[in-house]
């Protein structure tokens, strides 16, 4: 019984003083942070909501682009939508499968060796290279030799999606549990068999929705297609020869006009580009969440 | 010789010698096909650099060390660079200062405060803000954004107004489009990524050191403090240098916002130019060495990204073999 009440209390409660204002504050900053990022996302978000919404309507959507001086109401940007989904079609068929070899390589055969781990290395510092070089390098290499074309501003997109696609692929093939691939050599199959057959397959909804996501980054990309496609006012429905024009372009090209009618379609531009990112987006997620059998 | 063709048949079958040896073509054929989608990469990283360069020769020849002078005056045939290299520094800078704390703010809220059913949402949210195109970026800040701030930049320039220091970077503003304005959007556009990563590094932060340094009856800044920012550190650095590699190559926003005007000031407020926005906005109605000029410039900043990115991520690699070691 004496031994009962002897035993000392411990204190539980949170730490008077200086400690806990301490503690409370810094939660606060926090918190402050993660307000200080909202207001001017809810800002851009809710202009380009208003200001597009009140623009857009079927004809604007189709409609040729007009000289910036016209009114709001008059012309469209519809061969700026026809020329983003041609760019970034192209941009995705050629980024997307090299990327997934490319991380077959890294993952299925490279393993630890120093090349991979070089390749890998470098995969990582082209996501930084920043895109306008893009650009510049296609312009260089391409459009001083065939001109501009939608498939300059392609490749350039490419470039720019390769290690993001490299670098996803990779991140899900490492996901992939080895019994699955040894279940398979025990079997007598061959690697490139195992890797198409079993390993790809167990990855696909990881891989699918890394590749979305290179595609909404690629999607809103202004620079690499400054010096590779120009601008051009009617519908250019030949990717490979004459100039061609895209929502971003378009975008940059009316936000540096004065004249408010060149505004509105570019806040009306602006808002298509940003539903076409968002829907790539949120499809990205639910394949993640719908069809990854591993995860980290 | 000899001795090698006696000798094959001896190999008994299924060893892996043999294994190897047997593989279809096609087994083959698709190793080195990967192998050559891999090489891709450093295929690009290399020939961008000597295709710029080559088309940038003329800038570096005819203006030697030059072009590391602050004369831009391409009407005179002038093509010193060093206010655009200037201007980088100044925007990513502005851009780190004000987007490092706000985002390492939310990756400890993220990953030490909320519980996991409100993170989510917080992380939609950061994912929303790095979906928002770069030119969208620039478009709200041209438009809305410069006009709205140019008040605050008039009454903070009035405030400070004969005081030194201050007075030589805040003062005379003439419009919103300014280095500083450039700043601000690229530190909204950098946010997310030196968000994620941070997150990443502090979410390695093994359990049992926050436990412990709860036990011995820390409050949760005590325990950030002690347990968690030694442990990620490094890779919190690695992350900012990555958020300054993106800040540098930025460049459709800034090209809109930053004010285009190639002068060095101290003048924070003032309207500025950098290398990425110069070339967004000149190289379309550029030819000759003024053509070569702005391809230089994309070589050097090509360079700076290059060199940042490596360090950023030989750090990154480092804390993270660490942190698996530990």
């Amino acid at each position: 019984m004496a031994v009962a009440t002897e035993t000392q209390q411990i204190d539980l409660r949170e730490p008077k003083g200086w400690r806990r204002t301490s503690n409370r504050i810094m939660t606060v900053l926090m918190v402050t942070a993660f307000v200080l990022v909202i207001i001017p996302l809810g800002f851009v978000l809710v202009t380009t909501v208003v200001k597009g919404a009140s623009v857009i309507s079927w004809s604007f959507l189709t409609s040729n682009i007009p000289p910036n001086v016209a009114p709001a109401d008059v012309g469209g940007i519809g061969p700026a939508i026809v020329g983003t989904v041609e760019i970034t079609f192209f941009a995705t068929l050629m980024a997307v499968p090299l990327g997934i070899l490319g991380a077959i390589y890294l993952n299925e055969y490279g393993g630890r060796n120093w090349l991979a781990a070089l390749i890998g290395f470098f995969s990582d510092v082209m996501t930084g290279v920043p895109s306008i070089i893009m650009g510049l390098f296609i312009f260089s290499i391409w459009v001083l030799h065939f001109g501009f074309s939608g498939f300059a501003g392609a490749l350039a997109l490419g470039c720019l999606m390769l290690p993001i696609v490299i670098r996803s692929t990779d991140e899900m093939l490492k996901l992939v549990p080895n019994s699955l691939r040894e279940g398979s050599y025990a079997l007598g199959a061959t690697k490139a068999r195992v890797t198409m057959t079993v390993v790809l397959p167990a990855a696909i909804g990881g891989i699918v929705s890394g590749a979305m996501l290179a595609v909404a980054r690629a999607v809103g990309e202004t620079a690499p297609l400054l010096f590779t496609i120009l601008t051009v006012t009617t519908v250019n429905k030949n990717v490979f020869s004459g100039a061609n024009t895209s929502l971003p372009s378009q975008i940059f090209s009316n936000a540096n006009s004065p004249f408010v009618g060149a505004q509105a379609r570019g806040w009306g531009a602006a808002l298509t580009l940003i539903v076409m990112a968002f829907v790539l987006m949120v499809v990205a997620r639910f394949i993640t969440a719908r069809f990854s059998r591993f995860s980290r | 010789m000899s001795v090698v063709t006696q000798a094959d048949p001896t190999t008994p079958a299924g060893s892996a010698r043999a294994l190897s040896e047997r593989r279809p073509l096609g087994d083959r054929s698709f190793q080195i096909l990967a192998l050559a989608c891999g090489l891709l990469v450093l295929v690009i990283l290399v020939l961008i650099a000597v295709s710029t360069s080559q088309q940038a020769s003329s800038w570096f020849t005819t203006e030697g060390w030059k072009i590391f002078t602050n004369n831009w005056n391409p009407a005179a045939n002038q093509f010193g660079a060093l206010a655009f290299i200037y201007g980088t520094a100044i925007t990513a800078v502005i851009a780190i200062i004000m987007a490092v704390p706000v985002s390492v703010g939310i990756a400890l809220l993220l990953t030490e405060v909320v519980p996991y059913r409100w993170s989510r949402p917080i992380v939609y949210v950061i994912d929303l803000l790095a979906v928002v195109p770069s030119v969208v970026w620039g478009l709200w800040g041209i438009i809305v954004f410069a006009p709205w701030i140019q008040h605050i930049y008039s009454s903070i320039a009035s405030g400070v107004n004969g005081i030194p220091v201050l007075d030589n970077l805040f003062g005379s503003p003439t419009s919103g489009a300014s280095f500083f304005t450039a700043g601000i959007i690229l530190a909204f556009m950098i946010t997310p990524i030196v968000t994620s990563l941070s997150r990443e590094v502090i979410a390695t932060v093994p359990q049992i050191d926050r436990e412990g340094a709860y036990a011995l009856g820390a409050t949760r800044w005590e325990m950030i403090r002690g347990a968690v920012w030694p442990h990620s550190q490094g890779g919190v650095v690695g992350a900012v240098l990555l958020g300054l590699g993106r800040a540098m190559g930025e460049t459709i926003a800034v090209a809109l916002v930053i004010g285009s005007s190639a002068v060095i000031t101290s003048h924070l407020f003032a309207p500025g130019y950098n290398m990425a926005a110069v070339i967004a906005n000149q190289f379309g109605e550029a030819t000759g060495v003024f053509r070569a000029a702005l391809m230089g410039i994309g070589v050097l900043l090509f360079v700076f990204t290059i060199i940042i990115n490596v360090i950023a991520h030989a750090v990154v690699d480092r804390s993270a073999r660490r942190m698996r070691g530990a």
